[in-house]
This record gives C-alpha cells, sequence and structure tokens, in this order.
C-alpha cells in the first residue's frame, strides 16, 4: 500500500475506533456547500499525482489529493478538458473536492454532469477498507456504478482515494453571441434551441438592464460554430470578455454572485438559493434577483424569501431548491428527501461508513439512532 | 433436458434457481396472486410459460414457477408485497433480448413480465423528454420523436425487439455511445416499486437531484435494486446529415493505431466501429455491405451533423485515416449507401448464426491500446480451443465482442466454448479491462467477476443491494457472484486448462 493511503487508513481506523467523526477536508474551498462540517479534518492532499493519462483513450486516471488547477494543466497541454466545467471556488480546489462535491459549470447541460464523466473509484470507506469500484474503460457494466454515485457524495461514504475521468478534446473554435431578452422569452429560446443541432455550449440569462441580456457560447468546429452563429444572431462578444463572463458564472465571481442587486429588487440581497428545475419551467415568479443558466434548468436566485416558499415553489415545478451558500452550521441546506429515499440514504451510508466516520450530516440528515 | 445444459458443467455449478417446480408452492402463490391480477395476467402451465424460460443466452433455461403479467403499478405492488410476505423470488423481464441470462426464470419464483407496460406516456418536445413504461420498445421512441426532429440515442443492436425497462436495467450501449453516451447518460429519471412496496423516484426532469444520486446504481443493476415502472428519457436533435467512412486495412494493428490517430486528432466520431478479417469474410456474403474482403481489417467511421460540419469532418477523418494506412476509403455518397455499410456491421450476429450452428457472443472492453495483444491473443486460442472466432468491435470505446462459433448439440464443443469465452475474459482484466462491457453480468459471467473484483468490492456490492432490497427478493444470484462461488470457482480456475485425465467428464 502506498504511504500516503496508508496514513489516511490509519486516521480512519483511529477514528473509528475512538468513534470520533472526521471531516475530510482539503483546499477548503467548498466548506460554504452543503451541511456543518463535523469532527476533525483529514486531508488527503498528501496523496496526489495524475496516475495514468493516455489522450487517445480519452480517459485521465488521477489521486484526489491532486490540486485541480494542476490537472487541468495537464489536460490542456494534449488539447483536452474536463467537458463538465468543474468550479473551483478557490486556489486550492482539488480533485477529490471537485468529484465528492459533483458540482459542473456552464457546460453542464449541453455536456453532460461530472458523474457522467467518472469511470471508475477507489474509495476508503469507514471501515478502513479500500474498494475499487468501476475502472479505466469507457463501457462498464460490472457490478453496480458505486463509482458514480460517490461524484456528489460530499464525503458521506467514504475518502474517494482516485478516480478515472473520461477526457474529451477541447473544441477547435468558441464565440459567444449575446441578445436581448425578458426572461420569459430567453426560457423560450434557450428551449427552442435545445432541440436543434446547435453547437451551444453553454446559456446564461441576465436581468441586469432591462429588458435582460442573454448570452450564448459557441463551441466546436469552425463550420459548426459559424452555421449556429448565423441561425442566432445577436451581437459577438471579445473573446476577453466572454471569458471573464463565463469563468464568472463558473467561479461565481461574476458580479450578480458578489454585488448587492440592483433593481428590480429593491430589498437587501438575502442568500444565494440554486434551483434546479426541468428547463421548460415557466418563471418563477419569486421576488429576488435572478440569474438562469443550463438551457433554463438552473436558476439563482438571491432572495430573502422563506425557505419553505421556494423548496415548495420548486418541488411544484419538478425540481428542488438549495441554499447554496449557507452560511457556518446550517443544515436545511437541501431539500428533504422522501421517505423510502431517505431509508435508501441511511443504509447505504450503514453500508460504506458503519459507525459514521465521514462528514456527518453533511448531504443528508443522519439521526443518532441507528 | 429440461434444465441444466451442458454449458452448466463448464460453469461447475449450475446458476441458483435452477431446478425442478414445487407443484404445492406454485399452487399457494398462484392463490396469494389471484387476488391481484386477473387471470389473463397469470401463467402456470408449462406450455404457457414455455417462451419464458430463457432469454437471449440461450445456454441456460429454466420453466418459472409461475409469469405474472400486471398492467399497472398497483398491481406491481400487489405482486412484490405478496411475493416478500411468502419468500419468493422475483425475476423483472422486458423483451427477453438480455444475452447474458439476466432474465433466467428462477424455479421457485415469480417471473415478471413487463411487456403490458408498452404506453408512451407522453413525448414533450419542447422539454425533449418522453415519459414510456418500462416495455416501450427502444425504436418506436425514435420513430415517434422523428415527427419533431428528435431522437433517443442509445441503440443497441437489438433495439427493434429490446425494452426501455432492459436497457435501464442493463445499462444498454450500442453503436453511438462514444458521442451520445449510454443508456445512464441519456434517462434523466426513473419510477420503480422497491421490494417492500414503496414507489421511488431515482433522479428528475431537473438536471439533478437532492442526495447521494441513485440514479447509477439503477441503471444497470439488473433488476436486483428495484422494479421499473417508468422512465423519462432525455430526447436529441437528429442530426441534419450523417455520412459514413469504409476503410480497409492489411494488418489488424494499423486498424488499432488508426482509431488511436483519430482521437489524437480530437475527432470524436459519431460512431466507429472495427471488424476482423474473420467478421467481414462471415459478414459480406449474408449482407452484401460492400466490404472489402481482402481487408484484415476494416473500420466504419461516422461523422453527424450539418452539412457543412459533416464535410469538414469527414475530410479531416479520410486524411487520418490515410496517414495510418488504410488500403481503401470509401464514404457513403447517400443515405442508402450509408445504411447499407451499416448492415453488415448490424447484421454480425445473424450472419455469425449461419455460418456456425450456434455462436456465443462475448463482451469484454478493455483499454484500446492493447487490442492488437489481444487479437493476437484471441488467434492462438482459436487454435487451442479448435474453434473459430470472428471479432467486431466498437472501436471507439474498446468494447470487443468476439464471436466463438461452435455446435450447442456437441458437448465437447459447448465445454470448449465456454473455456474459450471465459479465457477471454480474464484476459480483458488482465489488461485494465472488463468483463462486460453492456450485455451485462447475469448469470453468465459471474465467475469472472471473481476476478475482476476483490472480496470487500464484491461485499460492498451486496451491501448497495440490501440498501434497496433487503430481503433479496429481486433476481436473486444474477450479476454479483457470492464470495463461497468465487473460492470454488478459484479451485476450479487453478487447474483449468491443465486437468489430469482431460478424457473425464468434469463437474
Amino acid at each position: 500500500m502506498e504511504p500516503s493511503i496508508e496514513s489516511l487508513v490509519e486516521r480512519v481506523q483511529a477514528a473509528r475506533a475512538a468513534r470520533t467523526p472526521l471531516c475530510i477536508r482539503a483546499g477548503g474551498t467548498k466548506d460554504f456547500y452543503g451541511g456543518p462540517l463535523r469532527g476533525d479534518a483529514l486531508d488527503p492532499r498528501g496523496h496526489e499525482g495524475i496516475v495514468d493519462y493516455e489522450p487517445s483513450e480519452l480517459v485521465v486516471t488521477v489521486r484526489s489529493g491532486t490540486p485541480l488547477a494542476a490537472l487541468q494543466s495537464a489536460l490542456d497541454a494534449r488539447g483536452q478538458m474536463l467537458a463538465f466545467e468543474p468550479p473551483h471556488f478557490g486556489a486550492g480546489a482539488t480533485v477529490g473536492g471537485c468529484v465528492a462535491s459533483g458540482l459542473a459549470g456552464p457546460r453542464r447541460a449541453t455536456a453532460g454532469a461530472l458523474r457522467d464523466f467518472v469511470l471508475g473509484a477507489h474509495l476508503l470507506d469507514g471501515r478502513g477498507q479500500v474498494l475499487k469500484f468501476g475502472g479505466t474503460v469507457m463501457k462498464n457494466v460490472a457490478g453496480y456504478d458505486v463509482a458514480r454515485l460517490l461524484a456528489g457524495s460530499l464525503g458521506t461514504l467514504g475518502v474517494i482515494l482516485q478516480v478515472s475521468l473520461k477526457v474529451l478534446p477541447k473544441p477547435a473554435v468558441e464565440a459567444t453571441l449575446q441578445l436581448e431578452a425578458d426572461e420569459a422569452g430567453a426560457l423560450e429560446r434557450m428551449n427552442a434551441w435545445g432541440g436543434q443541432p446547435l453547437a451551444i455550449s453553454a446559456t446564461c440569462w441576465q436581468c441586469g438592464t432591462k429588458p435582460g441580456l442573454l448570452s450564448v457560447r459557441l463551441s466546436g468546429s469552425q463550420a459548426s460554430v459559424d452555421s449556429a452563429r448565423r441561425q442566432i444572431g445577436g451581437s459577438e462578444l471579445a473573446a476577453p470578455l466572454a471569458e471573464r463572463l463565463w469563468s464568472g458564472l463558473r467561479e461565481q465571481t461574476d458580479p450578480y454572485f458578489t454585488d448587492a442587486p440592483a433593481s428590480p429588487a429593491p430589498s437587501t440581497p438575502g442568500p444565494l438559493w440554486r434551483l434546479s428545475v426541468p428547463s421548460t419551467a415557466p418563471p418563477l415568479a419569486l421576488a429576488g434577483a435572478q440569474l438562469i443558466e443550463w438551457g433554463g434548468a438552473l436558476r439563482w436566485l438571491r432572495t430573502a424569501e422563506p425557505a419553505v416558499a421556494l423548496r415548495t415553489r420548486a418541488q411544484a415545478l419538478g425540481g428542488h431548491a438549495t441554499r447554496f451558500r449557507a452560511g457556518e452550521g446550517r443544515d436545511d441546506v437541501f431539500t428533504p428527501l422522501a421517505a423510502p429515499l431517505a431509508a435508501i440514504h441511511q443504509r447505504l451510508k450503514r453500508q460504506f461508513d458503519p459507525d459514521r466516520v465521514f462528514n456527518r450530516g453533511r448531504l443528508f440528515p443522519e439521526p443518532d439512532a441507528h | 433436458m429440461t434444465q441444466a445444459t451442458a454449458a452448466d458443467h463448464a460453469l461447475g455449478h449450475a446458476p441458483d434457481g435452477v431446478g425442478p417446480i414445487d407443484p404445492a408452492r406454485q399452487r399457494l402463490v398462484h392463490q396469494a396472486l389471484k387476488r391481484c391480477l386477473p387471470d389473463d395476467a397469470l401463467l402456470v402451465h408449462a406450455e404457457d410459460t414455455r417462451p419464458y424460460e430463457c432469454d437471449g443466452l440461450t445456454m441456460f433455461h429454466q420453466l418459472p414457477m409461475l409469469v405474472a403479467l400486471p398492467r399497472s403499478e398497483p398491481q406491481v405492488i400487489e405482486i412484490l408485497r405478496i411475493c416478500r410476505d411468502l419468500a419468493v423470488p422475483v425475476v423483472p423481464r422486458g423483451a427477453g433480448t438480455s444475452l447474458s441470462g439476466g432474465a433466467l426464470p428462477h424455479c421457485g419464483g415469480v417471473l415478471l413480465s413487463m411487456a403490458r407496460f408498452d404506453r408512451i406516456v407522453s413525448l414533450d418536445p419542447r422539454a425533449r423528454i418522453a415519459v414510456v413504461q418500462p416495455g416501450v420498445r427502444n425504436q418506436l421512441i425514435s420513430e415517434r420523436a422523428a415527427r419533431h426532429g428528435l431522437f433517443y440515442a442509445p441503440d443497441p443492436s437489438s433495439q427493434i425487439a429490446c425494452s426501455i425497462g432492459g436497457n435501464v436495467a442493463e445499462n444498454s450501449g450500442g453503436v453511438h455511445c462514444l458521442k451520445y453516451g449510454l443508456t445512464l447518460h441519456n434517462v434523466m429519471r426513473v419510477r420503480a416499486v422497491l421490494s417492500d412496496g414503496s414507489v421511488v423516484q431515482f433522479g428528475s426532469e431537473a438536471l439533478d437531484s437532492p442526495g447521494l444520486d441513485l440514479l447509477p446504481l439503477v441503471v444497470g443493476s439488473e433488476g436486483m435494486l428495484a422494479v421499473v415502472t417508468e422512465v423519462s428519457v432525455r430526447l436529441l436533435p437528429r442530426p441534419a446529415l450523417a455520412r459514413c467512412i469504409l476503410a480497409s486495412f492489411d494488418r489488424v494493428e494499423a486498424a488499432a493505431d488508426a482509431v488511436a490517430r483519430l482521437i489524437g486528432a480530437g475527432i470524436i466520431p459519431a460512431g466507429l466501429e472495427m471488424m476482423d478479417g474473420a467478421a467481414v469474410a462471415m459478414v459480406e456474403p449474408f449482407a452484401k455491405a460492400g466490404y472489402d474482403t481482402q481487408a484484415a481489417a476494416i473500420l466504419l467511421c461516422e461523422s453527424d451533423g450539418t452539412a457543412p460540419e459533416v464535410e469538414d469532418e469527414v475530410a479531416r477523418m479520410e486524411s487520418v485515416l490515410r496517414a495510418a494506412g488504410a488500403t481503401r476509403l470509401n464514404v457513403s455518397r447517400d443515405e442508402d449507401e450509408r445504411l447499407r455499410f451499416w448492415a453488415g456491421r448490424k447484421n454480425a450476429f445473424p450472419a455469425a448464426g449461419r455460418v456456425s450452428p450456434d455462436y456465443y457472443c462475448m463482451d469484454g472492453t478493455i483499454p484500446r491500446r492493447r487490442l492488437g495483444d489481444v487479437l493476437t491473443a484471441i488467434a492462438q486460442m482459436q487454435l487451442k480451443y479448435g474453434l473459430r472466432c470472428p471479432n467486431v468491435f466498437h472501436a471507439g470505446d474498446g468494447n470487443l465482442h468476439p464471436l466463438i462459433l461452435y455446435d450447442a448439440n456437441d458437448p465437447d464443443s459447448c465445454v470448449r466454448a465456454e473455456a474459450f469465452g471465459t479465457e477471454i475474459l480474464e484476459l480483458c482484466v488482465q489488461v485494465g479491462g472488463t468483463v462486460t462491457g453492456e450485455h451485462g453480468v447475469g448469470v453468465e459471467k459471474l465467475n469472472t467477476m471473481c476476478q475482476q473484483f476483490d472480496p470487500g468490492t464484491l461485499q460492498a456490492f451486496f451491501g448497495v443491494r440490501r440498501a434497496f432490497d433487503d430481503a433479496q427478493i429481486l433476481n436473486p444470484g444474477k450479476a454479483i457472484p457470492t464470495l463461497a462461488r468465487c473460492a470454488e470457482f478459484g479451485r476450479m480456475h487453478v487447474h483449468r486448462g491443465n486437468l489430469p485425465h482431460p478424457d473425464l467428464p468434469r463437474f
């Protein structure tokens, strides 16, 4: 066993024996996301490095403590990328935190979720065992797909030690177009475009100035970007501004996320909510300042509305609402689960982490008795 | 021979649930199920249940104790509650096209046919989502979506017959997965009944859901976690145009190298298939696809998109293929010709059935860079086992389908075919691949699973199963081998190929 794994195993076994919980945490860039941090910190950053990368296989295998930026520059050097465009939310982001948070960026709606690109994973479970799920090939239906279950698990099932990810070639050409549109008009257009073979890789609507601004990023070959550009119209944003726009959305450094909202929201900003709904859901008709991504399927809302109102509205539309930047210590971040699903969660937790060593209550409530 | 076949012997022992039916037990369960199902939804007599005795893996067959054909979700709930109370195994079945025995009945169990769940509930072109019942045929979705310029991407070669419920159970692929993904990537929501009768929704028509993402566990779970009653699938815009390049190579290695070069050049073809010379020779007289029968290997390389995109991409593909040493290149001139190019590949399995009494289709995935080594090793195994084995290959995603030609009426041929297949799968694991890319484990690959996964991981799989089905009544004995079975197989395995007294019957 590699020494960097051995030291993690020892920590887990000691914590298990002493019944003290652990909080898996590397760069701490996503501390704000999810339920409260409980327990002693377990830092997997000693376990780092790219294990295998063969560009022609479209697969990279990497240890979880590897800085996300290091992985991305290795891929970039070979003309490839993580197609789900993960947010870093800070300089210290690691591959493990990226997979455990399961978050994807602007390309999500067209390229797929983070979990769609997970091919295999090694997990250090709550018994101190190293389990190996999936593999390094694109098609693999042997055994339950636990590697993909780990995407977005927020460390509740164990320490992700290593992952194999599918990678894709970077597009040859990108262009960003902008059109004026109000909320309903933007939703209508984004959904209509979704049904046509257009090289769209990201969309965003903001209401900063009336009636609102719809931005569309095109990615692909010169021919496909040219034909989409003709069909969509609007004005083209210069490349540096386009880069700032999309990275600002991905990293939430865009003024929408950092500034107090201007009109039409006269009230105080309130916390940031993330409403994930079907792309065709109508305008939310909730108070607050809104930003729409993912072809209409992701609606950010800075609002002082009570959680119950937001959750009721999101659920009625077929989605859910997350208190995205919760602030310390909140345990009502995520929409509560239906009873049979909650029961499956408890049983999976018991399977992988019977003594509840890891990240208690970070993703779902964990009653003390079990 | 009603139950076991010669192949069971090569496996060491028959799969779980193969054996005689207990008539008293059959009466008891029949009486109980009559309470929730009309007469036409229950089959008990052998002449009625015979059509269900096997799926696409015909090596194994077993009459089910009963067949239930529910029409509604409340009926499924009742069936599961009754079976759970009586500890009766339940084997869900779609169209029965599984190639791994996933729907092999259990002698003491109910075969739950979802064939009557055959409605497309809704198809929303604006949302690009179709809501379908699990018995709906794969191809029907694309047919219905076509009028809106949309299609459902996963296209397993059985797509005319196979059902969406079965596709969800197996995480089926097809020839377009490299660009468009597997079933998992194209399913948004699965509604299902757990073995305790509770109804759950995995995923949603939004792009994510709170909590753990359980959809990847359910998709590909081979009917062992829940019974699917409704599926929301994602529809994609139909490309305006598709063209296919047919390329010949005088060495298999050159064809494999061409695949690596295409990907290395940043091209993701809509389809990328390879056939070796033996497969071409088998298929061409039957399908008349225009394949080069002199080639050691051919590649089918497809581009789709708008007309200018396709023109641009085909030109790039042609230049990469030429540089990689293609000896002949044909680009489809029209849709008829494109479909003819594909007809050869899509008819590889029926063609195998024409040239041999039986064929055994393997389904390993390997890292593409090991293709040359693996094909060379398979060529040597042909001599070792005295059986021919043409190869077709989803080259883009490394999924290899060797077709072992044998004769099921000759017990020795069966045993050799089984051992040949096992050795191929072991090789796939050794080179860093997997024993099943898209057909599932079923009963067929239980033993080779022991080689791919260590005991801790296998135990974790059982834990996952219990998290969904604590009574373990859904499709027991499939997909995940018990540690006891692995221990037994390990003992056999040490000696395999090296048995003393090879003339003596074994097991």
